[in-house]
């Protein structure tokens, strides 16, 4: 009978072996995928297992932690003041998943994060508990406040920058969403969820990222940048061949001015009032593929712009006619852009040229404080000379002083400001987006900030929507406000 | 050691005992899971937990009676046997203990059964029963041929604990399976305990019948095919595993018991067409009732794509939980009670104790593991191949197929390799039956290795010899 046994023993020898070979499959060539895989809750029991590290602004953490009993999940998200400060933390939901800062640094706030190996490692022997790190923002939360409240319930963005290093000084999109009230996994959460999804108001979006509109007359400012950088224009003052009434190139159809005066009118005088038919020719003159390249140098069409959440691109079409060309040189047609964006034009011009790589995160720090990654500002591109910028920063200034921008004026400081009332929808029937981009100047010449406001959406009368009317005063708080913290 | 010496010209050589050996691996087998528990205190309490020393002494304590009992009355016995049986049995109390902890376990039992009792005391207790069952086979089962006596007997005896849990009153319907029978507020599986009795009935009724099986048949297509009078036991055994199946929705027990059926009807006979007639009826038989039987289909489907019908009907929701748990783990684990096994839910600490293993400890653990149980397996099919007498070389090679397919059946379910069956890891899985039957098989195993092992008596004075002594001169 050995024959036999000594089969039946290699058949159970197979049997244990087929184990072995599926439990290699499973924990070591699967196991990267089951462990991540949407099924597996170990991925978020973890995420949520020790209290997070914070999202920190100007020394005070604008989000925390408390202890959920009953759940898998054992600590909940809160946010303090959630709605002001959404836009920037982005939310935290055990069962929603999680958006920028929130989940970009997930790792840091978990204290999963490689570089806090170290930490992990002395914990384990000390037996400390795992703490997550902190995330320190760049934001002024003044200026956050300032255009918050001015912003209070039309529907707008925010985004201001200090120029001179690219820190994102506020961020504000509105209506916005508190992210605590579906932090949690409970019927409630859900409730919360599903009602913020489906708004009509879009509370989840990001405006002041993740929406481009048409910038209207505030990209004038670039086409006067291109005029100059490219030498269609030399002296400001000095008058153009625009002709009164402009007809698109190539068509029949005539560049509408709203201004008076726009007859061979200077780009200075043109900026003031705000021609359109002089900023059509001069980016007509200055030919689609320098516009192009000009727009490229202030960030459009890029869509990687990060800080590090990641904004959307801004367009300036690259294959349009001359017609197309000519209209899109005053922020219609086919340009977008959104608040960041045309921040980021501003501050570029308020710095000289030197256009600044925005960001907000200044630091990441492990859960002891210590600095693991501190920003350094960096330079991303010259869009214009510091010459050029000047003539620019001139212009802007008189806007403010004599033009559209009035309501931008503020004692003492200098200020320039560009306008813009954005036509929109089809046959331009939609109310328009009203725009203002600004800056600030210091006696010493820099500018610590410049801010771009849109306000997609107003209760006021479509004739009274202006960027001058309704979205100086907002950048005016912005700027105040900032002025007024660093006194 | 000493040599018997004796007036013949031969002298028997008493074989080494192994005892030492055994008591040394012993002390590894109890102070592993002693490790083991101070592991998950610190894991989960940050304290050592404070019943260590009384679970490391009451482990202890009973590793040393069982030692005694085989060092005195089975003396030559296989020395691996009881080690591995104690390091897997404490090791399974440390994994149901951790299991314990588990607050979304306890909430679970809150909410199903209105309160939570730890299944671990219980499971200590259980196994003191059982090493006292494994001594008292030892003292009463001086050789194992005499089970031979009782082949019918046992047969009855199988039969009516298969068929304990369908009557009406007596059986309980736990999740489906009607496995259960609860007696006194005390529950019994079984089906456990008809593995090894059904084991001897195939063992005493083979032995008889082998040479009739083995020599009349009539040759079909290469095929050696039995009479039918012989193939008879066969198909009843047959058709009692699939009715065991349908009635009481126990897909693991009916394959256990078919195959190993077919495993000692190969031994018995050394006729291959067993091998080739039981794959084909088990193959027809998995067939007809996978295709009928809804909840085999369920499980079918669910081991097929354990994720497919996650989120639409839940019936993989254990499967993809355990899969995941494995997953999980990774190559070294999470760590004892750092993982989340309990997700998978009530089964955690019985059918799906093994997922515990692969999240906490990784591949290499789970390797470990089935290493061990293939140790076990080992020892068993050695104790076969040494077994002198054919029934005893019969049972302790039903008794080890028998454990091998449990494994595998076992294993494979809970980590996605075949359907899952809903059987439980021997001595991992908290259950008071489980635990005794094994420990009875391994006492049994015991028992057959001893005779095997031990030397042939030494012979009786030859009175050839007495008759060339030297007469000396008077």
């Amino acid at each position: 009978m050995n024959k036999p046994l000594r089969r039946i023993s290699l058949f159970c020898g197979l049997l244990v072996l087929a184990l072995l070979i599926r439990t290699n499959w499973l924990q070591y060539v699967q196991a990267e995928e089951l462990s991540t895989r949407k099924e597996n809750r170990r991925v978020q029991i973890a995420q949520y297992a020790t209290e997070r590290g914070n999202i920190i602004v100007k020394g005070e953490p604008i989000t925390g932690s408390k202890v959920t009993d009953g759940s898998d999940y054992k600590f909940k998200r809160t946010y303090t003041d959630g709605e002001l400060w959404a836009p920037v933390t982005g939310y935290a939901s055990q069962a929603f998943g999680s958006t920028q800062l929130e989940s970009l640094e997930d790792r840091i706030l978990t204290g999963n994060d490689d570089r806090l190996f170290f930490d992990r490692t002395i914990g384990m022997f000390t037996g400390e508990k795992r703490q997550g790190g902190n995330v320190v923002t760049t934001l002024n939360p003044d200026a956050q406040k300032a255009a918050f409240e001015k912003l209070g319930k039309n529907k707008g963005a925010v985004a201001a920058i200090d120029p001179r290093t690219g820190a994102i000084l506020a961020l504000v999109s509105t209506p916005s969403y508190d992210p605590s009230r579906f932090a949690g996994n409970s019927k409630d959460d859900e409730k919360a969820w599903v009602e913020l999804k489906d708004s009509e108001d879009k509370n989840l979006v990001n405006r002041a990222l993740r929406e481009t509109y048409p910038p209207g007359s505030t990209f004038k400012v670039v086409t006067a940048a291109a005029a100059l950088e490219h030498g269609v224009v030399s002296d400001i003052n000095a008058a153009t061949d625009t002709p009164e009434p402009y007809f698109l190139p190539g068509t029949k159809t005539v560049m509408v001015n709203h201004a008076q005066g726009c007859e061979k009118a200077s780009l200075n005088k043109a900026l003031e009032v705000s021609c359109n038919s002089v900023f059509a020719n001069m980016g007509d003159k200055v030919t689609r593929d320098k516009m192009v390249e000009t727009a490229e140098k202030f960030g459009f069409n890029n869509d990687k712009i990060d800080i590090p959440v990641r904004a959307f691109a801004s367009i300036y079409d690259k294959k349009m006619g001359k017609d197309g060309n000519a209209q899109s040189s005053i922020g219609q047609f086919n340009t977008a852009a959104t608040p960041l964006q045309m921040a980021m034009v501003t501050a570029a011009i308020a710095n000289d040229g030197k256009l600044m790589k925005p960001y907000m995160v200044d630091q990441l720090q492990a859960p002891n404080l210590d600095v693991i990654e501190k920003h350094e500002p960096q330079e991303m591109s010259r869009p214009l000379s510091a010459a050029n910028a000047e003539k620019v920063q001139q212009m802007m200034v008189n806007v403010v002083q004599n033009g559209t921008g009035g309501k931008a004026k503020m004692n003492g400081v200098t200020v320039g400001g560009k306008t813009g009332t954005a036509q929109h929808g089809e046959g331009n029937k939609k109310r328009p987006y009203a725009w203002f981009i600004s800056y600030a100047e210091m006696p010493d010449k820099t500018s610590p900030v410049a801010v771009a406001v849109v306000i997609e959406d107003s209760d006021a009368d479509r004739e009274d929507i202006s960027g001058g009317g309704l979205a100086a005063p907002v950048a005016k708080a912005v700027m105040e406000a900032v002025l007024n913290s660093q006194k | 050691m000493s040599v018997v010496t004796n007036t013949t010209t031969i002298g028997a050589i008493e074989l080494p005992s192994r005892r030492n050996t055994e008591l040394l691996l012993l002390g590894f087998a109890v102070l592993i899971p002693m490790f083991a528990y101070a592991n998950v205190g610190l894991a989960i309490n940050g304290t050592l937990p404070p019943g260590m020393v009384l679970y490391g002494l009451g482990l202890g304590a009973l590793a040393g009676i069982a030692h005694l009992v085989v060092r005195r009355y089975a003396k030559y016995a296989d020395p691996l046997l009881l080690p591995l049986a104690t390091l897997l049995n404490g090791l399974g109390l440390v994994l149901i203990w951790r299991l314990d902890q588990s607050e979304r376990l306890q909430n679970l039992a809150k909410r199903a059964f209105g309160g939570f009792s730890p299944s671990a005391p219980r499971q200590m207790m259980y196994t003191a029963v059982a090493i006292a069952l494994f001594a008292g086979v030892l003292l009463v089962l001086k050789d194992h041929r005499v089970l031979q006596r009782f082949t019918y007997i046992s047969m009855a005896g199988a039969l009516v604990l298969l068929i304990l849990p369908v009557i009406p009153g007596l059986g309980a319907d736990v999740f489906g399976a009607k496995i259960w029978i609860s007696v006194g507020g005390f529950s019994i599986q079984p089906g456990e305990f008809a593995k090894i009795v059904i084991a001897i009935f195939f063992a005493g009724y083979l032995m008889v019948k082998r040479d009739a099986l083995a020599l009349a048949s009539r040759r079909f297509m290469g095929l050696y095919l039995p009479r039918g009078r012989d193939l008879g036991p066969i198909l009843m055994i047959w058709a009692m595993s699939l009715l065991v199946l349908v009635f009481e929705n126990d897909l693991g027990t009916s394959l256990l018991f078919f195959g190993m059926f077919v495993i000692m009807l190969y031994v018995a006979t050394e006729r291959t067409s067993w091998i080739v007639i039981g794959l084909l009826m088990s193959v027809g038989g998995a067939t007809v009732v996978g295709a009928t039987a809804s909840h085999v289909k369920v499980r079918v489907t669910a081991w097929l794509d354990p994720f497919d019908c996650y989120a639409t009907s839940g019936a993989c929701e254990q499967v993809g939980q355990s899969i995941m748990s494995f997953g999980s783990g990774g190559v070294l684990g999470a760590g004892w009670g750092q993982g989340n096994s309990d997700l998978i839910g009530f089964a955690a600490n019985s059918d799906f104790i093994f997922s515990t293993v692969g999240e906490e400890l990784g591949l290499a653990g789970v390797m470990a593991f089935l290493l061990l149980y293939g140790l076990i397996i080992e020892r068993g099919v050695r104790t076969a191949l040494a077994a002198r007498d054919p029934f005893g070389k019969l049972f302790a090679i039903g008794l080890s197929g028998a454990f091998a397919l449990q494994i595998f059946v076992v294993a494979g379910g809970v980590m996605g390799l075949i359907p899952l069956t809903g059987m439980t890891m021997p001595f991992l899985a908290s259950g008071g039956s489980s635990v005794l039957a094994n420990w009875i098989l391994i006492a049994i195993l015991i028992r057959i290795s001893d005779t095997a092992r031990r030397p042939a008596p030494a012979p009786a004075p030859s009175p050839d010899s007495e008759m060339t002594q030297v007469v000396r001169p008077s």
